[in-house]
C-alpha cells in the first residue's frame, strides 16, 4: 500500500527537473501545502502536464504500476486533485490502491 | 553508449517494418520491433516483443522493456496498419473498428508513450504512416482513407503539441507498394489508382526509407506536421 509521506517524496523528485525550468520567483516548495495549479499556482498548463508526465513515469519505476492521473474522474472533481502537492499526493495514493 | 541511436518500429514481422528494420540495423540502429507473432529476424541489436499496437498496457509494457533494454528511443516509425476494400453499403461496424483501432488507436498510443519518453530527452522523430487513398478519395476504401485521415490530423496537433520538447511528429504518405496490404487488390484497380499517381509506379520499400531518412536527419529539426505522399500525389 502507497502512502502519501512516499508520495510526496515523489512529486518532490519530480519537481526537481520541473523547477530547473521555472524563473526564481516561481520555484516550487517541497512544501505539501505548495500551490501547484489555478489561480494561485505556480504551474501554467504545459507545467502541469509536464509534473504528470514525470509524476506517472517515478511511480511506474517504484511501484511497478501503471497509473493514469489526469483521466477524465481528475478533470471532473469538484476539488481539482491538482491544486496543491497535498492534493495530489492524496489522489495520486487513491489510485495507486484502487487500480489494479 | 552516447551515440547510440534507438528507433521503435511498429509491425516489423514482414512488409516495409521487417524492410525498415533491417535497413536500420545494417545502419547502426538498435531497433526495437513489435507484431502480434513472433518474428523471425535475428540480429544483436534488435529486440522484438510480441503486442497487439492497439492494446494498451502492453504497449507500456513494450515502451518498458525497451527503456529498460536500450536506455532511450529516439525515433518511432507507427508503421503497423491494416486495410479492408470495400464498398461502405457493405462494410460492417466490426470492420470500421477493427481499422480504427489498429490504425488510429494503435498509433495514438505509441505517440503518446513516445511523447513521454522523448520529452524527457529533449528530443524525438515520431514518423506516422499515412496513405495517398486519402487525397485521392479512393472508393471502396472508406475505412482506411478516413482512418489515415485521422493519423494526418493527429500528426499535425501533435506536431505543435510538441514542439517544445524537440520532438518532431510527420507522417510519410505511401503509394501501393508489393505487400500483404495490396495482395487482394483487383490488377486493374491497382493500375487505375497508379494513372492518378504524378510519377506512375509501384512505389518501393526504399521510397520509404528515404522519406524516413530525410525526416530523422539532425537537420530536419524545423521539420514538423507534414504528410510528405509518394508518387507525386497531392
Amino acid at each position: 500500500m502507497a502512502n502519501k509521506e512516499e508520495l510526496y517524496e515523489i512529486i518532490y523528485e519530480a519537481l526537481e527537473d520541473i523547477n530547473s525550468t521555472l524563473p526564481k520567483n516561481k520555484q516550487i516548495k517541497n512544501d505539501p501545502s505548495e500551490i501547484l495549479f489555478g489561480s494561485e499556482g505556480k504551474l501554467d498548463s504545459l507545467g502541469l502536464v509536464n509534473l504528470i508526465v514525470q509524476l506517472e513515469n517515478l511511480i511506474d519505476d517504484k511501484y511497478d504500476k501503471s497509473i493514469t492521473i489526469a483521466d477524465e474522474k481528475a478533470m471532473s472533481e469538484h476539488r481539482s486533485p491538482f491544486r496543491s502537492i497535498d492534493s495530489l499526493a492524496e489522489y495520486a495514493v487513491t489510485l495507486l490502491n484502487t487500480e489494479d | 553508449m552516447d551515440n547510440k541511436k534507438v528507433m521503435m518500429i511498429t509491425g516489423t514481422r514482414k512488409g516495409i517494418g521487417y524492410y525498415l528494420s533491417e535497413y536500420y540495423l545494417d545502419r547502426g540502429w538498435f531497433v526495437a520491433g513489435c507484431s502480434r507473432e513472433m518474428s523471425d529476424l535475428k540480429h544483436p541489436n534488435y529486440f522484438h516483443f510480441e503486442c497487439d499496437v492497439a492494446n494498451e498496457a502492453k504497449v507500456k509494457q513494450f515502451f518498458k522493456e525497451t527503456k529498460k533494454r536500450f536506455g532511450r528511443i529516439d525515433a518511432l516509425v507507427n508503421n503497423a496498419g491494416i486495410a479492408s476494400m470495400n464498398h461502405i453499403l457493405l462494410t460492417p461496424l466490426s470492420t470500421m473498428e477493427r481499422i480504427f483501432k489498429t490504425n488510429v488507436f494503435g498509433s495514438f498510443i505509441f505517440c503518446r508513450e513516445a511523447g513521454k519518453v522523448m520529452q524527457k530527452q529533449k528530443f524525438g522523430r515520431i514518423i506516422n504512416f499515412a496513405t495517398v487513398a486519402t487525397p485521392l478519395k479512393l472508393e471502396g476504401e472508406a475505412a482506411y482513407a478516413s482512418s489515415k485521415a485521422a493519423i494526418e490530423s493527429l500528426t499535425q496537433i501533435m506536431a505543435r503539441e510538441f514542439a517544445e520538447f524537440g520532438i518532431t511528429v510527420n507522417a510519410i504518405g505511401p503509394t501501393p507498394i508489393e505487400t500483404d496490404l495490396i495482395k487482394s487488390v483487383p490488377k486493374e484497380k491497382m493500375a487505375a489508382l497508379i494513372n492518378r499517381q504524378s510519377i506512375k509506379r509501384l512505389g518501393e520499400f526504399r521510397d520509404v526509407s528515404n522519406v524516413i531518412d530525410f525526416l530523422i536527419q539532425p537537420e530536419s529539426d524545423f521539420i514538423t506536421g507534414q504528410t510528405i505522399f509518394l508518387g507525386g500525389v497531392q
